[in-house]
Formats: structure tokens, C-alpha cells, sequence
């Protein structure tokens, strides 16, 4: 409800401001046919990246990631240190404060301790649907955009580290200590504010169309990664969803995520 | 007596007003006069000066709601143009030192901004940009990358449950 709360303050005629029961109306009919019937065998599908510049993000997309973990590779970190540069933020590795240090995207290296199968993930923000991290904001400042990012207001965050306790996935850092004009003009983020993975929102909205963890592993040729408009029929990522059995990250909370993972 | 107090107003005001509109205005008791630099690019301001210098603060907060919660990135009323066209030749920055753009104005009025612990006080790709923020950093990345810090079973399972 905080959500609801902070869209009527900021924006008032935001096409934002629907009921969660018609956005799930919404979202289910998408879902079904994302497209608009012009003539018989003609469909009109929304163009997911001609947005012009003063066109607000819609609805009728909703942006998602879908991780292959039969592809990640042992060893590899090409997504972390590519979020960690495109973002500005420093790494694990390299910050003088390690248990402080933000986290907007985190390796895992899992075992299975009977078969001694190892599996590789990427692990980040899920950008929910029905995100707990913006239920339990009390300021508002956490909140889903439109095409399914989920983002915090720095304007609005008080600190408070609220949505940390919440978020199952442990996708969020707070930003301790003063970054003395080290970010990136892009990507503002600072001291007191609680900051997680954007799906590089910046490059989203310049029409990149990719992400740079996604773009890194695809550089690398890992191919694990693929971004798209989940909303989007056509598109690469709905194409292989259809194809590949997935799962979401502990689906039994039903939090609808926007990242999807193959081979766990 | 609220009579009075309203005419004291009144007149406060009026002077105050005449005081900020005199061109030929009074020392400020020592305090350094804010050093107005012309804006290194451009011409003319996207909007007029003088409704700038009372209301650019509207004009930001009312497009810094825009941007963050509809993805509206039109470069008018942008912080980030501001910036790009104000940074100061110098410093490469609208407030690194106390002559920049936003810092002589600021101090002078004695308003304390916290624009600058999150936003960038450089435009993108300027050379003087932290070295942490400049191109190269991927490199020192890659380094770090090979120090993968592995997240054990036990962890794990406890994100998971
Ligand atoms: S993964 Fe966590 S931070 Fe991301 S939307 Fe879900 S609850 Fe919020
Ligand atoms: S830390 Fe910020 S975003 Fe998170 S719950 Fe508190 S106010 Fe909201």
C-alpha cells in the first residue's frame, strides 16, 4: 500500500495510480495478448524502446532477466564488476570496509552437499511484481516503476533499512559512508540511502535495450544472461521462457519475479 | 497589536525586496559576494535568469519526480545540464570549490544543499573525474574480480528459507 501512497503524493495523474486488482487485470491480459488486432493476422504490438523522451514508462512492458545457470561459468565475475562499473559502486573485494560494502549484484557458487553438484548464479534484486521491499517502506521512497523495475526514491529514503529486513533475496545495501563525489553523473547514490540493482535504469531509458551485467556475459561469450520485455511476445526472453523449464527464487512467497532462473 | 506586527512585516519586506533588487547593494557585513560565473557552454539559460535564480529549485524538484518515478529523461529542466554547462572550467565542477556555480550562490545565502551527496558534481566523461569514476576503473575491477568471495552451503540456505 506504501507504494499507492507514494505515487499519489509525487504524481498525481500518474497512469500509475491503479488499483492492485486492476493492475493484476492489467497484467493478465498482457500476458495473454500483449498485441491489438488491427485487421485479421495484423497485430499491433507496443513498441517496447520507442519511448520518446518525454513519454513516461508504461505498463505495457515490463522489463525481466533470465538467468541460464547451465551456462554461468565457474570463476567468472564478468556481471559483477560490469554492474559494479557501469554503477560506480566498489566492490566487495576491493572496499576498505568489506561487510559494509554495497552488493547490487553477488556470484554465488553453490554445492549440492549429497550429489556434489556445483551450480553458478548471479544473484541480485528480482524486481517483483509484488515486492515486500516496497510494502514495508514507510516513506514511500521504495516503489515498483511502471515497466516492473523496482527502485528507491534516494529523494524519500530516510535510512530506515526496512526493506532490507523484507526483501528475501538480501538485495539491498545501505550506503554508509560519504562517497566524496565519486558516482557516476548517471547513477546518483549516496550516504544514508539504501540502493539495490536497477537493471541499469539508465541505460533502459537512454534505449540500450540490454543491461551491462547482461552485456558482459554475452561479451564474454557465457550467454547466461539475456534482458528483455517480458511483456513482449516476440521478444528473445519471452521466446526462450516459453521454451525452457524455469523457476523462480522461492516461488512459494508468489512475489511474481522479474528474474528467472534455468538449470537450479 | 497584530496591526502593528503586520505593518512591521510589511515593512521588513519592502525593504528587504528594495535591498534585493538594488543594484548598487549594500556590503553584506564582510561576507564575500557569491562569484556568479557565466556558464562555460551555451548562450542563454532554458529559462530566464532571473526566474531561475529564484526558482530553479522548483523547477528540479518538480523534474526529479519526473525522472526517478516515470522514467521522463528530457534534458531541459536536468540536473545533469545544469551541471554540464555550469561546471566550472577550473574545477570541472559546479561545486568542488567555493567559487563553482552552486557553492558561491549557496554559501552566500546560507542554504545548505545535499544535492551533491548523491548526484555527481561533474559533467559525464569530464577529465577531471575521480579516478575511480573515469573509464579505466574496469581494469582495477577486473583485478578485484579474481578475488570471488565464495557464499557457503550454509548461507545459502539460509537466503533460501
Ligand atoms: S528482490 Fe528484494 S529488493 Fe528486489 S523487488 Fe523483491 S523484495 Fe524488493
Ligand atoms: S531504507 Fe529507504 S527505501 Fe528502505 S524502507 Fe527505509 S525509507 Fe524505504
Amino acid at each position: 500500500m506504501s507504494e499507492l501512497k507514494s505515487m499519489s503524493d509525487n504524481t498525481p495523474n500518474s497512469p500509475q495510480l491503479e488499483s492492485q486488482q486492476r493492475r493484476r487485470f492489467i497484467g493478465a491480459a498482457t500476458a495473454t495478448a500483449a498485441g491489438l488486432a488491427i485487421a485479421p493476422g495484423v497485430m499491433l504490438y507496443e513498441v517496447a524502446h520507442g519511448r520518446s523522451e518525454d513519454e513516461a514508462v508504461s505498463s505495457a512492458v515490463r522489463w525481466g532477466m533470465l538467468v541460464d545457470a547451465t551456462k554461468c561459468a565457474t570463476g567468472c565475475n564478468d556481471c559483477v564488476s560490469a554492474c559494479s562499473t557501469e554503477n560506480g559502486w566498489t566492490s566487495v573485494a576491493e572496499s576498505k570496509h568489506p561487510k559494509q560494502a554495497p552488493q547490487w549484484i553477488r556470484k554465488l557458487e553453490l554445492q549440492d552437499p549429497l550429489t556434489q553438484m556445483e551450480t553458478n548464479l548471479p544473484m541480485m534484486c528480482q524486481h517483483c511484481a509484488e515486492p515486500p521491499c516496497v510494502d514495508v517502506c514507510p516513506t514511500g521512497a521504495s516503489f515498483k516503476r511502471a515497466d516492473g523495475i523496482v527502485l528507491v526514491n534516494r529523494h524519500t529514503c530516510i535510512g530506515c533499512r526496512y526493506c532490507m529486513m523484507a526483501c528475501p533475496y538480501k538485495a539491498r545495501s545501505l550506503v554508509h559512508e560519504s562517497l566524496n563525489d565519486t558516482q557516476k553523473p548517471d547513477v546518483p547514490r549516496g550516504i544514508g540511502c539504501v540502493e539495490a540493482c536497477t537493471l541499469c535504469v539508465q541505460k533502459i531509458d537512454r534505449g540500450d535495450g540490454n543491461t551491462a551485467c547482461a552485456e558482459a556475459c554475452t561479451a564474454a561469450g557465457h550467454n547466461a544472461l539475456l534482458f528483455g520485455d517480458m511483456n513482449d511476445p516476440e521478444s528473445e526472453i519471452s521466446k526462450r521462457l516459453r521454451e525452457l523449464p524455469t523457476k523462480q527464487v522461492r516461488a512459494d512467497l508468489n512475489l511474481n519475479l522479474g528474474v528467472r532462473y534455468h538449470g537450479i | 497589536m497584530k496591526s502593528l506586527l503586520a505593518l512591521g512585516v510589511v515593512v521588513l519586506t519592502t525593504a528587504a525586496l528594495a535591498w534585493a533588487g538594488s543594484d548598487a547593494q549594500p556590503k553584506a557585513g564582510g561576507a564575500p559576494k557569491p562569484a556568479i560565473t557565466k556558464a562555460v557552454k551555451g548562450e542563454q539559460c532554458v529559462e530566464d535568469t532571473d526566474y531561475m535564480r529564484r526558482n530553479h529549485m522548483k523547477v528540479l524538484n518538480q523534474h526529479r519526480d519526473q525522472t526517478v518515478i516515470e522514467g521522463v529523461r528530457s534534458k531541459k529542466h536536468s540536473l545533469k545540464e545544469c551541471i554540464n554547462c555550469h561546471a566550472s572550467e577550473k574545477t570541472g565542477s559546479v561545486a568542488a570549490a567555493k567559487e563553482d556555480f552552486c557553492v558561491s550562490c549557496h554559501s552566500y545565502a546560507a542554504v545548505k544543499i545535499d544535492c551533491f551527496d548523491c548526484h555527481s558534481t561533474k559533467p559525464q566523461g569530464s577529465a577531471a573525474m575521480h579516478p575511480l569514476n573515469a573509464e579505466t576503473a574496469h581494469y582495477k575491477h577486473q583485478l578485484a574480480a579474481q578475488a570471488t568471495s565464495k557464499v557457503s552451503a550454509e548461507e545459502m540456505a539460509r537466503v533460501a528459507q
